[in-house]
């Protein structure tokens, strides 16, 4: 009976959840990031983070996940210790200050979370993979009325 | 002036591809239209039998490609309908036995004397697609409302947007009584997640299945409902704008109506 008033009230049954499932998969195969397009992203995100702290690059995993309207990006990369000391002479993007205790090595996991959602490709013409995949939200309301 | 080159596609297999081919390319020939149907399918071909031509086949696709006949010879004549003809694949032969450019040279030479050049193709996203789509000008795709055939539509469709080529879709075997009470994809889902135009829905019917038994295209059996939907999508494919039949309204009666066929 549950079952016979939410197919009358709006709800609906498994098409809403087939849709939901396409969306999805349609939008990590539009990626179309092929294994070597991954390792030099995973490369690249390293260099970058490692000019101010040491990381584990041999422990790093990057992996592709699905949330609720977008697809995420997580890499896990270890932190081998707060503050890399200057290897490469590039001072500029230098950690405050050397590790306190640079023996003890702290082995922090952290997570960065890169988000490729929708908006991100913005209404381009009707070419392929440009397409929208979801109706982009509106955009959120800032201006926050006179207090 | 040569005809259009229109291939049809899906990316899955069994979805519809040769019977869209043939009864769209009978409708079109019954509308007074030139048509060949080529079948691109080598290896495993079908398009002869759906049509019931499958006894009268001399020569194939890949026997004009390596010159051992001419192009003329090879196509069977539809004695039903006067402008229609099919160019059977090669039926023990290697998808690559030939390639894109002999296979787009026969296309061209067929569209010399033809309204419509209506190429099957083969399921899959490999040669036998590739030689398919190569020698097309335009593309249909033909989904049904699941995900894996849309998922599969999708990514010919990707594939054939790269090359520039216009598309359209096909639903095909939409249940509309199944997409009234929420358990089948509509129409409308199916446009909005594959983003490209719709030439056509189809619903299922059981008649698809007696007339391919007996190797009849569905535009000869004039009081069915499919001879109707064909001859909508043909006017379409014409350019003319033809309202879309609603299978699928999500009203609350249609709801109601369809909890109750399914509760």
């Amino acid at each position: 009976m549950i079952e016979f008033l939410r197919r009358i009230f709006g709800q609906r049954g498994s098409s809403a959840t087939a849709k939901e499932r396409l969306r999805l998969v349609l939008m990590t195969d539009h990626l179309e990031l092929s294994p070597d397009m991954i390792e030099t992203m995973k490369r690249d995100l390293v260099d970058v983070i490692s000019r101010h702290v040491e990381v584990d690059r041999e422990r790093i995993d990057v992996t592709f996940e699905r949330q609720e309207s977008t697809l995420a990006m997580l890499a896990n990369i270890p932190i081998l210790s707060v503050g890399r000391p200057s290897a490469n002479g590039n001072g500029k993007h230098e950690g405050r200050a050397p590790s306190p205790d640079g023996s003890a090595r702290t082995s922090k996991p952290k997570r960065v979370a890169a988000q490729t959602g929708p908006g991100a490709e913005g209404q381009a013409p009707p070419k392929r993979k440009r397409r929208r995949r979801k109706k982009s939200p509106p955009a959120p309301a800032t201006a926050p009325a006179a207090g | 002036m040569s005809g259009r080159r229109i291939v049809v596609t899906s990316g899955k297999g069994g979805v519809g591809k040769t019977t869209t081919t043939a009864n769209l390319g009978a409708t079109l020939a019954k509308r007074g239209r030139r048509v060949v149907l080529i079948d691109a399918d080598i290896g495993l071909r079908n398009l002869d039998l759906v049509l019931g031509l499958e006894k009268r086949i001399v020569f194939d696709l890949v026997e004009v490609a390596e010159g051992r006949c001419q192009l003329r010879q090879a196509l069977i004549k539809d004695k039903r309908f006067e402008s229609l003809a099919i160019l059977p694949a090669a039926q023990t032969r290697e998808k690559d036995a030939i390639t894109p450019e002999q296979f787009a040279a026969i296309v061209e030479e067929a569209s010399a004397h033809a309204d419509y050049v209506l190429i099957d193709s083969p399921a899959g996203i490999e040669a036998g697609f590739r030689n398919a789509v190569a020698g097309a000008a335009e593309a249909i795709v033909v989904t049904t409302p699941e995900v894996s055939s849309i998922r599969d539509a999708d990514r010919v469709v990707g594939k054939i947007a790269a090359g520039g080529k216009p598309i359209r879709l096909i639903v095909n075997r939409l249940r509309p009584e199944m997409v009234s009470s929420g358990e089948m994809l509509s129409v409308e889902d199916v446009c909005d997640v594959l983003a490209i135009e719709l030439l056509g829905i189809v619903p299922e019917d059981e008649d698809v299945i007696d007339t391919t038994n007996r190797g009849e295209p569905i535009a000869l059996r004039e009081a069915g409902r499919l001879s109707a939907i064909y001859d909508k999508i043909a006017r379409r494919l014409e350019g003319e704008l033809v309202p879309f039949t609603t299978f699928d309204r999500q009203g609350l009666f249609n709801r109601l109506m369809g909890a109750l066929k399914a509760g």
